[in-house]
């Protein structure tokens, strides 16, 4: 359980809100619940509307709206490659496809391994160094830019190395 | 080249270290309205300086404040730091490369406002971003400069970061509160205004991140030096966000009224590999296109005379075309931003995306018929006018534009519709 495990964070986060407007602190406590679980189970959602003390539908509804947030368990990492406008007209549809077909898999797809999942995105604010993409791991979200073939599957090596130790 | 106002770490390159920003004139502009001035000096100031909501809309801030209701506290501010626009991505260098004036920047407009907390709203995928954040606020906190009894003064104030997870529609300013609340980020009626009710149902002064950056030097230097950049109208230095087809993209930090073709040109380095400029798309997704003519070129880039020409500035990111750009194709790119982005709230842009979507789809899969063309254009023309926010009405401008400058680009992929 999040409260038994994390009650220190729950209240530092729960203190950055009036007390009687403690929903606010939903979207950190999601992150914070996919951060232990991987993704948002239905598990996960019952134990933040406990804390919230709000229907679990309410926070349920909020898995379904956000991008970042995952209902369904995906690989270890999501590599997510923004091919909106501006980063297509700078090759970032063609490095895509290349990096799916490198790992041997279709986008939306996770490797053999578990390892990458690899996804789409809109806009990331990086559009003067695409091809970019943000690669949403077990600690964070973190972003890759001015990326090529190479430079994103040498990534994809050390995180294959990493293993379990991350 | 002239020192930047904005992004100071390209002149800089320590000043996002606590230290370096002291060193150059950093916290003297907070130091001086909390010991010196009152908030409606404060207001007083930004006012004459006409500085203009940078998010999109050119709002005067000042004026913005001044409509918060009396009496009522506690009251929040709240920075949009959700930069979410395709072509946008100003915000995120201030952040990154000068945090300490937006963050003083947040606290000038707070102690202008009356609030004691302020947060920032950043858009998830800045995870790391925000965490830094909140280490140069724990920074700012040990200080002194944040916190209680400032400047051995009574007023204090705390700033927060708060974690958006993934959603356009949280940039519009009242789904950015439904999201801070915990809930669907879904736009609100307005009236009641943010500054009457607004985080919490409190009095709330919303500004994005680029705003309250220019509020430390329009303190220090004062609002005739700022009112001597840019043009009358539009006053003050912006950073253009240059994308697409250019040899050198990037932001750059120019005074308002500069042209689209000093920008693309001298600053960007013209198009990339020696092909003809096509289109600009002056404001992301979210304005007309626009043909590269001599007149668009020669065009002053600031809230006023984009629209003459047809357009909009919004938060000036240009993003630039060529020529091997297919119009049906920036159509399919831009609505299919829309239709992922639409919140769902209201029919005409959650359905309207969906078909212009699906229309595009046809032209892009080889099963287009001529009538195809017009079908668009009328699903677009029935969105406008009709949606819940401005996120709607952006989404088939680009459409819209494409098809009326450019309709040769969709009739080249009609057949016989099967």
């Amino acid at each position: 359980m999040l409260v038994d495990k994390y009650p220190k964070e729950i209240d530092r986060i729960l203190a950055k809100f009036p007390p009687e407007r403690k929903r606010a602190a939903a979207l950190p406590l999601l992150y914070l619940a996919q951060r232990e679980y991987g993704h948002v189970s239905k598990e996960a959602i019952r134990e933040v509307a406990g804390i919230l003390d709000v229907d679990p539908t309410q926070v349920g509804g909020l898995v379904g709206f956000y991008s970042l947030l995952h209902a369904k368990p995906g690989g270890k990492y999501r590599l997510q490659v923004c091919t909106d406008l501006p980063c297509a007209l700078r090759g970032a549809e063609e490095f895509a496809e290349e990096l799916c077909d490198n790992l041997r898999i279709k986008m939306g797809e996770t490797t053999e391994d578990g390892l990458i999942t690899v996804e789409e995105v809109k806009c990331l604010a990086g559009c003067d160094k695409a091809p970019m993409f943000q690669l949403q791991a077990p600690d964070g979200i973190h972003y890759f830019e001015n990326q090529d073939l190479d430079s994103a599957m040498e990534l994809i090596e050390e995180l294959r190395q990493r293993g379990d130790d991350a | 080249m002239p020192e930047h106002i904005l992004l100071r770490h390209r002149d800089i390159p320590e000043i996002a270290d606590l230290d370096v920003y002291l060193k150059h004139d950093g916290f003297t502009a907070f130091e001086d309205v909390v010991k010196n001035q009152t908030p409606e000096q404060v207001i007083e100031t930004v006012k004459t300086a006409n500085l203009r909501g940078r998010g999109g809309a050119g709002f005067p801030a000042g004026v913005k404040w001044s409509f918060l209701t009396p009496g009522v506290f506690p009251r929040y501010v709240v920075a949009n730091a959700d930069e979410s626009e395709p072509g946008t991505f100003k915000d995120r260098e201030i952040m990154e490369g000068n945090p300490y004036q937006f963050l003083e920047g947040i606290a000038i407009c707070s102690y202008a406002a009356q609030a004691n907390t302020a947060y920032i709203y950043c858009r998830g995928e800045f995870w790391d971003l925000a965490h830094e954040l909140e280490g140069k606020i724990e920074a700012l906190t040990k200080r002194g400069l944040l916190g209680e009894g400032l400047f051995d003064t009574d007023y204090s104030l705390m700033i927060y970061v708060y974690l958006g997870a993934g959603a356009y529609i949280c940039g519009e300013e009242t789904a950015l509160l439904s999201s801070m609340e915990g809930e669907i980020g879904h736009p609100r009626l307005r009236p009641p205004f943010p500054a009457a009710e607004g985080l919490f149902a409190k009095p709330t002064v919303i500004n994005n991140v680029e705003t309250l950056t220019n509020l430390p030097p329009i303190i220090n230097q004062g609002a005739d030096w700022y009112c001597s950049i840019g043009t009358e109208k539009s006053t003050g230095p912006k950073i253009f966000s240059l994308s697409g087809h250019v040899e050198r993209p990037g932001n750059y930090e120019l005074p308002f009224g500069t042209t689209f073709r000093e920008l693309i040109f001298e600053h960007g380095g013209g198009i990339r590999d020696g092909k003809a400029i096509k289109g600009i798309l002056p404001a992301g997704a979210s304005a007309p296109l626009l043909p590269a003519t001599d007149e668009v070129l020669d065009t002053p880039m600031d809230y006023e005379s984009v629209p003459k020409v047809g357009s909009q500035l919004g938060s000036a990111s240009i993003i630039v075309l060529d020529e091997t750009v297919d119009i049906a194709w920036m159509a399919y790119k831009t609505t299919s931003f829309f239709k992922h982005e639409s919140c769902g709230k209201c029919a005409p842009c959650r359905e309207g995306t969906y078909w212009m979507y699906h229309i595009l789809n046809r032209f892009q899969n080889g099963n287009a018929a001529p009538a195809d063309i017009d079908l668009l254009n009328r699903v677009a023309l029935g969105i406008q006018g009709k949606c819940f926010c401005a996120l709607g009405e952006f989404s088939i401008t680009p459409v819209v534009a494409g098809i009326e400058h450019f309709r040769s680009d969709f009739e080249a992929l009609t057949g016989d519709g099967k």
